[in-house]
């Protein structure tokens, strides 16, 4: 096939497919809201959290599959109700503890993300594997190998639908409290802003994030849609709100350029493609950070 | 008015006490400045004072009239990461945070003031400047005019001149002196120094803590018989 007639196949299939609109509509969603709180982990050097916390979601779905299965349960596709709160729960755990705290911050990540890593693992050869269970977990893991995973589901696109307006009204909302409590928070809190009650929230959106973003990029990749937005545009932005705008951007355009390569070619899993996409970004932005900082000087 | 009672206050760290059994007050006003030599815990007990610690025991009363949110603080330092995206008018506007209460945004007013305040400690050019980009000294007058964003009652400086040049230093401690000035609203201040000279000039009342305890608490005046009399 030329790539004039991958376009007309991408054009076909955008017009006549729900399912390749709702994995770009879920797709652009989940991008957005992701890079919202990059700039936040970055900073905090939690730019693992991602990753420790999808480990999280990766042990609490082998869990909820095994007392599925005991139970005598056949589908758990919801399981989504019970992983979600478990990794709210971890991911406020690690926000709270702090720079102060005796276990800092990444170590906090490692125990976590490798304690819930065996734990799945174990999970998962002690109860005699079903297909259903593999097959998600490699979901899991992986996040949507094609675009047909992704829009197929309905319940997820609205669900993805609901929870990003949440996310980004409540980001909107708490913008300069986040602010805050990331640049300096003893300031913060000695004047007066309740710093706990907003890290607690930060967590709760951060978690929310991590879980939607699971379902497009797999646990294993989830880290580097929250973090290279970011990355990419601090290497050419100096002030927080330039910075934010433009990881948005950043975020959204790599993910519809991967949704798309994806759609075209058939051996191009979704998940790594928008890595992909995202790691050349970068690369263009140190280069031109590289540039402006030259000319400058 | 008081604006703060200390009460047998014992502060330390992990169970071990740096100082203990202060006992002094804060009136409405007030210009105290906080002396002793270096880790002798006078930053330990300003973040005590602001319950950025819990005390080991003692108590600390926040007079009538005031509350955490009329607050002002300068820290020691600042542990800011080194690649943070923040230009100096966010930094600076964050300190009108805590008047916003629930508002998710800054209003006219705030803008205002943080411009006025950007106005008077000279950064005003450096606006749109990268923070991390700075130098110490502009870094230091940043965070002090953040500072200033945050209240009208109550200073608490750390080192205020830390890394000033000598104009600078001097600008300073008058432009504190006119901010407790009663005629300006009479801001109180508390600071830490280890400028004697200016602390006896500017300052009203001396709290001087050295060995865990207090060695002296009291006027500038007293403060300065009492100098005398030990080397005497
Ligand atoms: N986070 C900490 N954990 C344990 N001990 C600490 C901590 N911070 C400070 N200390 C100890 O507490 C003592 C008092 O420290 P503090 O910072 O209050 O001194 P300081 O009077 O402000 O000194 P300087 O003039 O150098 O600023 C020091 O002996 C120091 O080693
Ligand atoms: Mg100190």
């Amino acid at each position: 096939m030329t790539f004039g007639e991958r376009i007309d196949q991408l054009i076909y299939l955008f017009n006549n497919f729900d399912f390749a609109r709702y994995a770009l509509l879920v797709g652009v969603l989940i991008a957005f809201c992701s890079s919202l709180l990059g700039v936040t982990l970055v900073l905090r050097r939690l730019s693992f959290i991602g990753s420790g916390l999808s480990h999280v979601s990766f042990g609490s779905t082998t869990i909820v599959a095994a007392i599925a299965m005991i139970i005598g349960v056949e589908s758990f596709q919801n399981n989504f109700f019970f992983v979600l709160p478990i990794t709210i729960l971890c991911s406020i755990w690690l926000l709270l503890s702090g720079p102060n705290s005796k276990i800092k911050g990444d170590s906090a990540l490692a125990m976590l993300s490798v304690g819930s890593l065996a734990v799945g693992y174990l999970f998962m050869n002690i109860f005699p594997k079903s297909a259903n269970v593999a097959a998600d977990i490699c979901t899991v893991l992986f996040g949507s190998t094609a675009i047909l995973t992704l829009g197929s589901k309905q319940w997820l696109v609205w669900l993805c639908v609901g929870l990003s307006v949440l996310v980004s009204a409540m980001f909107l909302l708490f913008y300069n409290k986040i602010f805050a409590i990331t640049f300096d928070e003893d300031f913060a809190s000695a004047t007066g802003i309740k710093a706990k009650t907003y890290n607690a929230i930060l967590a709760i959106i951060i978690a929310v994030i991590i879980v939607l973003a699971m379902n497009l990029v797999g646990a294993l990749l989830v880290s580097a849609l929250v973090v290279f937005p970011a990355l990419t545009a601090m290497r050419v932005f100096k002030s927080f709100k330039a910075v934010t705008i433009c990881s948005v951007i950043v975020s959204v355009f790599c993910s519809t350029i991967g949704i798309l390569l994806s759609a075209m070619y058939d051996n191009l899993p979704l998940g790594s493609v928008i890595v992909a996409v995202n790691l050349a970004v970068f690369i263009l932005f140190a280069f031109a950070g590289l540039a402006a900082r030259r000319k400058k000087a | 008015m008081e604006h703060l009672i200390c009460n047998n206050l014992t502060a330390g760290y992990d169970g071990k006490a740096i100082i203990a059994d202060l006992s002094f007050s804060v009136n409405a006003g007030d210009y105290l400045c906080i002396l002793g030599e270096n880790g002798s815990g006078k930053s330990t007990l300003m973040k005590t004072l602001l319950r950025l610690k819990s005390p080991m025991s003692g108590e600390i009363t926040m007079g009538s009239g005031l509350s955490a949110n009329e607050i002002g603080y300068l820290p020691q330092q600042t542990v800011v990461q080194k690649d943070f995206p923040a230009s100096v008018r966010e930094v600076v506007l964050s300190g009108c945070l805590n008047g916003c209460g629930l508002r998710p945004f800054y209003n006219k007013k705030e803008k205002q003031l943080a411009s006025e305040n950007m106005e008077k400690l000279g950064i005003t050019n450096l606006a749109n400047r990268c923070y991390r980009e700075l130098s110490g000294g502009q870094q230091q007058r940043t965070l002090l005019a953040r500072a200033l964003c945050a209240t009208r009652k109550i200073l608490l400086l750390d080192e205020p001149t830390a890394g000033l040049d000598p104009t600078s230093t001097a600008e300073m401690y008058e432009l504190i002196a006119g901010l407790n000035d009663k005629r300006n609203g009479g801001t109180s201040i508390i600071m830490i120094s280890h400028d004697i000279a200016n602390a006896m000039k500017y300052a009203s009342h001396i709290l001087l803590i050295g060995s865990g305890k207090l060695l002296f608490n009291g006027t500038a005046a007293e403060y300065s018989q009492f100098v005398g009399g030990a080397a005497s």
